[in-house]
């Protein structure tokens, strides 16, 4: 970390109402994720965070469990207005998003009976496979900076993925098993 | 397919869903997506409270709307079991990554480079890319491999990963392009 990590940003929210205009604002563009309108909206429009301050928050969202812009925004919110903050920046994330999802989910169960409607959504989960598939392939060019070295780190990965989509085993196993063991030996190779 | 039913579940039924949501969002290591593949496994396999169809279409919902992606656990709910599942699935993932974040965000953020946090994401990034993997394979099933369009599906799924690997189009467009090529019958 450098010392001018430390200085303040040059914006920050004047209120918990802004901080919750902002995010639903985010969410509200992101059509197959949020992560990158968050990105522009913070750091490049609204100046709350500096580019290396999104890096770092967004690392430290990674490593804890749970979504991960989610998360983002709680730790934002948190940061100007505590735990209010944290609530109303979830709130502006979730609430008005979920709303359309939930109607759309009840209006596809009348319209799903017309072959366009069942054969676009084919087509989007289709899509939607793609863009993780896509999203795995970009993310597998860290394996070759990985401490645990890149032949290492791709068995786990390959056994992972044999693991849950062939052998279809319990996840909490997969993790506790496979990952406590490249837990460990990443720890000790850290030296 | 046909509209997908609420199967009314018993108390006992919604707690479980519930529990394992609760579970699931503590190993949500990488994103709440990387959980799909044992989201399916409950709802699917082990409960058959949707179909392979219903739980594909149960994301494709999710992400033909605007918001986070984790939005797909309330959809996945209201399709097992109305308003009361998605309550279930969407407070159940929520929940304990809320919590665990703000104590993080107090407690935990100036340790961030310490040897043990670095120990677990060096160890868990292997994890987590296996964990996407697997998800895109769950969910692209029932298109390729019992679909009726199964060669339609598959050239759909290798020309989204492309697109998305060789270009900075905004997923928005794959997602829409995917809904026309979808709805004119060729996946």
């Amino acid at each position: 970390m450098t010392d001018d990590a430390n200085d303040p940003p040059s914006e920050r929210p004047r209120s918990k109402a802004e901080l919750f205009f902002a995010f639903n604002r985010m969410a509200l563009q992101g059509f197959g994720g949020v992560l990158a309108v968050a990105q522009r909206e913070l750091v490049e429009r609204k100046r709350w965070l500096r580019r290396d301050e999104f890096v770092e928050m967004l690392a430290l969202a990674q490593v804890l469990p749970g979504p991960n812009v989610v998360n983002l925004a709680l730790m934002l919110g948190d940061r100007y207005f505590g735990l209010r903050g944290a609530f109303s920046a979830l709130a502006g994330m979730l609430a008005i998003p979920l709303l359309i999802v939930l109607m759309l989910t009840a209006a596809y169960a009348e319209l799903s009976r017309f072959m366009v409607v069942s054969g676009a959504l084919r087509g989007m989960g289709a899509v939607a496979a793609g863009l993780i598939i896509a999203t795995a392939i970009k993310l597998i060019a860290t394996l070759g900076t990985n401490r645990l070295g890149p032949p290492l780190a791709a068995a786990f990965a390959a056994l992972t993925f044999v693991a849950i989509a062939w052998l279809r085993w319990p996840l909490i196993w997969v993790i506790a098993g496979l990952g406590s063991v490249s837990v460990a030996m990443a720890w000790v190779r850290w030296r | 397919m046909t509209a997908l039913p609420h199967p009314a579940l018993s108390a006992n039924e919604l707690l479980a869903l519930f529990g394992h949501f609760l579970l699931l969002s503590l190993l949500a290591v990488g994103g709440a997506i990387t959980t799909t593949p044992d989201m399916h496994r409950f709802v699917v396999d082990e409960h058959h409270w949707l179909s392979n169809v219903q739980f594909s279409a149960s994301i494709a919902i999710a992400q033909s709307a605007p918001g986070p992606n984790v939005l797909f656990v309330a959809v996945i709910g209201w399709n097992v079991a109305g308003p009361l599942g998605a309550l279930a699935t969407t407070s159940g993932t929520l929940m304990p990554s809320t919590v665990l974040t703000l104590f993080a965000n107090r407690w935990g953020a100036r340790r961030r480079e310490t040897r043990g946090i670095r120990a677990f994401t060096t160890g868990l990034t292997p994890q987590t890319i296996g964990l996407l993997l697997a998800t895109g394979w769950v969910l692209a099933q029932p298109y390729v491999i019992a679909g009726t369009h199964r060669l339609g599906a598959i050239a759909l799924v290798a020309f989204c990963t492309v697109v998305m690997l060789r270009t900075r189009l905004s997923p928005m467009w794959l997602v829409a392009f995917g809904a026309v090529v979808g709805g004119l019958g060729w996946v």
